[in-house]
């Protein structure tokens, strides 16, 4: 065993005896097709990785594509139209093939069950399905953009999705319609894996945080999607059939849909950040050796969090001609939906001081999350004052401010998970300086990036065109050169994490000397994770539990 | 740091004394434990299925507002006997369903399926009266699209099934269209669960039939049930929204 370094708590097995398990999930079967048809929840994770980082990186390139186009004040890279097509497709892979299920997906399907003491999630199959779900999602999606792309905003704003568009919106709008349901079963999961399948003596309040988040977006994901996917259908008919559900014309009312797509939408932005959350209480608890300060207000801030989300939806119509009074009120519910969230930076705040803190990268990538997610979650304050919220709809503030939240806050717990649990998912470590360095470089390139459009909307540029005035170029040239180093930042991980998997050091159980349930087994686990279904006789985030666990392995080994 | 896995304890776990059925899934601790979050993970699933509806049934409640003398014309419009009929097969369908649960778990496997392919025929026998129902539609120019007409709601008088009732101003006759479409889209959402549930139902009865559920493990006839007896739910829900709720008679 090695000695740890007095800056690092990095436990690593002696490198020169250390051997990967013989026997886990990832040898435990051999061939394509024992991949696509698992039911193992950590292989299921996996294929999710997989795929969602493939999606993740065509998003990007339409990112980029935009921030081109954006360079200069003329419309001179790609025509209106084409340039429209662009960020609709950036919308909805990012939201509906990524972040939707990033987190959630990927480490909440390989870890939920470990950390609760399960063999797997209640339904395998039913987990296999939402992944093939998301795969004709995203084909659909691909294919409306190999047939020529559509342009309607991630937003199917009617009437111009209904009315005024001739391209491929059906393809595109079943492509969400499918890859919701995906989105459905792997909350149905989680939701009866969490109330069915806790070890003995995993009471609800012993449960790590990260489950608590997840089970509370899981909620939002069942009670959420099916809205979004009935009001898709209605766009669906009222293209091919000519119904006027949501055409004034004969009688309808587009309105309608704007309530019946934010009723879904707006809960989907706590689908994506709340299973982060998750990530980060146990990244910052691990990381300064401290419970998490206030346990049980950080869980049931998450459960606060998806219930006052189902009340706010109407923020996104402050402009749209919705009443007065209705205004008030959701202007209102919106400023309360920040304290939830305000209670858990406070908490994990708290968690650090007087915590002995390291700074392995997860901890780097909580960190940004921290500073990030709170710029975004004060400016959405701003935004959910009326008076403001006039003044910023539809400029580039409204941009910066959900980038924030998304890309500053949400992306940075995934790749802090992702960083976090890597030695447990392939049993061996990342290239901890190289690592470092894409934290901060993510950081840098980011903050440079979505600055300068907090400025750009306060001084008025709006968003969704593809030229601007010329006086807004120098910020723009900023946000374009940010996007640049963000996507180096964003590139750096996939190339050093595939290069670990073969070279990497080997991690042992517990290199980060943590507490959860899924440290105490081998990396990678067993395909049933446990050999015998533990006993849970500790709260979480018990450290001195932890330590006292390793005295006794040592003197009976010894 | 040792590989094998860390966390060992007593084994806890009683020995089933009974035989392991062979339907238990092995990552489920018990068959208890299956068989409840088989029927939590259903109940979830009808939840999906209610906000689902929901989106429909708000969509009536707004323009039932907005449009209530054409809600109220159209509605009258629709055949109440039709739709009676439908509610009392429909109601047979889900109690036969239910003797079936019941049959499984006492596990007399020909009542079982017998039950269930009573609960299969009235099923079907509801897709046929609908099937008549649309085609009375689309005989009155009902069906909202290019052929959809008005000509009843705004010239009463000239049709045999509408004469003395009040004439609607040819705006407000417009807005029958929106209950037409609601009428279809939700008796339509309604009618494509009870097709799936038919579908499901044959491979439950072949299942049946082969003598799966009458051993003891019932969850799947148990959690198929709910699911049936929701769609019924729905339909009472439907039944008075759309067909009764503006039924006067002509004076």
């Amino acid at each position: 065993m090695s000695t740890p370094i007095s800056n690092t708590i990095v436990n690593l097995p002696d490198q020169s005896t250390a051997r990967i398990p013989k026997k886990n999930y990832i040898t435990a079967e051999d061939g394509l097709l024992s991949w696509l048809l698992t039911g193992d929840h950590k292989r299921i994770a996996i294929l999710y990785l997989i795929s969602i980082t493939f999606f993740f990186f065509i998003g990007g390139a339409f990112a980029g594509l935009i921030r081109l186009e954006l360079l200069t004040p003329q419309p001179d890279l790609v025509s209106s139209d084409t340039y429209n097509k662009f960020f609709t497709m950036h919308g909805i892979i990012m939201i509906f093939l990524f972040l939707v299920p990033s987190v959630p997906a990927t480490l909440g399907n390989f870890f939920i069950p470990i950390m609760v003491g399960a063999r797997d999630l209640a339904f395998p199959k039913i987990n296999l399905l939402s992944w093939y779900l998301y795969l004709i999602g995203g084909t659909l999606t691909l294919t409306a953009l190999v047939l020529g792309g559509v342009d309607t905003g991630w937003t199917f704003t009617t009437p111009l999705s209904t009315h005024y568009l001739n391209t491929h919106v059906i393809t595109a709008a079943s492509a969400i319609f499918v890859a919701g349901f995906s989105s459905i079963f792997t909350g149905l999961n989680f939701i009866v894996t969490i109330h069915r399948m806790r070890a003995p003596g995993m009471t609800w309040f012993r449960m790590p945080l990260f489950c608590w988040s997840n089970y509370a977006a899981s909620i939002l994901m069942v009670l959420g999607t099916p809205v979004l996917a009935i009001a898709i259908v209605l766009v669906a008919l009222e293209r091919l059939v000519g119904i006027g559900v949501f055409d004034p014309s004969k009688g309808g009312d587009p309105l309608l849909f704007q309530h019946l797509f934010w009723f879904y939408s707006h809960p989907a932005v706590y689908i994506m950040i709340l299973p982060g959350m998750g990530v980060i209480s146990e990244v910052i608890s691990t990381f300064s050796r401290k419970r998490v300060f206030g346990y049980t207000a950080v869980a049931f801030s998450s459960v606060a969090i998806a219930l006052f989300g189902f009340f706010v939806w109407a923020h996104h119509m402050f402009i749209m001609g919705v009443s007065n009074y209705s205004a008030l009120v959701f202007s209102l519910l919106t400023m309360l939906v920040a304290v939830p969230s305000a209670i858990k930076i406070f908490n994990w705040a708290f968690t650090l001081q007087k915590g002995s803190i390291t700074f392995e990268t997860p901890m780097l990538y909580a960190f940004g999350f921290m500073g990030l997610f709170t710029i975004g979650g004060l400016t959405g304050v701003f935004l959910g004052s009326l008076g403001m919220d006039i003044h910023l709809t539809e400029t580039y503030f409204i941009v910066a401010h959900f980038h924030y939240v998304m890309v500053g806050g949400m992306l940075m717990a995934f790749l802090a998970g992702i960083h976090f649990w890597w030695p447990k998912m392939t049993g061996r470590m990342y290239p901890e300086s190289l690592s470092k360095l894409s934290a901060v470089t993510s950081f840098i390139g980011f903050n440079l990036t979505f600055m300068p459009q907090f400025i750009l909307g306060y001084m008025g540029m709006p968003r969704r065109y593809h030229a601007y005035p010329p006086e807004y170029q120098v910020l723009n040239v900023l946000s374009t050169a940010g996007a640049t180093v963000l996507g180096i930042g964003f590139m750096m991980p996939v190339l050093y994490l595939g290069w670990s998997l073969k070279y990497g050091a080997i991690a042992g159980n517990n290199p980060w000397q943590a507490t959860g349930l899924e440290w105490q087994i081998q990396s990678p686990p067993l395909t049933e994770n446990f050999t015998t279904i533990p006993i849970v006789d500790y709260e979480a985030y018990d450290y001195e539990w932890l330590e006292k666990k390793q005295r006794e392995e040592v003197t009976t080994v010894g | 740091m040792a590989n094998a896995i860390a966390t060992t304890h007593d084994e806890v776990h009683e020995e089933h004394e009974h035989i392991v059925l062979p339907q238990h899934r092995h990552h489920f601790e018990t068959e208890e434990q299956q068989r409840e979050a088989g029927s939590f993970g259903m109940w979830l699933f009808l939840l999906t299925e209610i906000m689902f509806f929901g989106g429909m049934f708000f969509a009536y409640l707004l323009y039932r507002n907005w449009y209530y003398p054409a809600f109220v014309a159209a509605s009258n419009q629709l055949n109440v006997p039709m739709g009676t009929a439908n509610t009392a097969i429909l109601i047979t369908s889900g109690f036969f369903m239910a003797l079936g649960v019941w049959a499984a778990e006492v596990r007399k496997k020909n009542l079982l399926v017998w039950m269930l392919v009573f609960t299969t025929l009235f099923g079907c026998a509801f897709l046929g009266v609908k099937y008549f129902e649309y085609k009375e539609k689309y005989e009155l120019h009902h069906i909202p699209g290019s052929s959809f007409s008005t000509a009843m709601f705004t010239n009463p008088d000239n049709y045999a099934e509408t004469k003395g009732r009040p004439a609607l101003a040819p705006d407000m006759a417009e807005k029958t269209q929106i209950f037409f479409f609601l009428y279809f889209a939700m008796t339509g959402m309604h009618a494509l669960h009870m097709i799936i549930g038919i579908v499901l139902l044959f491979w439950l009865t072949w299942r049946a039939h082969r003598g799966e559920f009458s051993a003891g493990y019932v969850a799947p006839i148990e959690n198929f049930g709910l699911y049936w007896h929701f769609v019924d739910i729905v339909w009472l829900f439907l039944f008075p929204l759309l067909y009764l709720i503006n039924r006067h008679p002509i004076h």
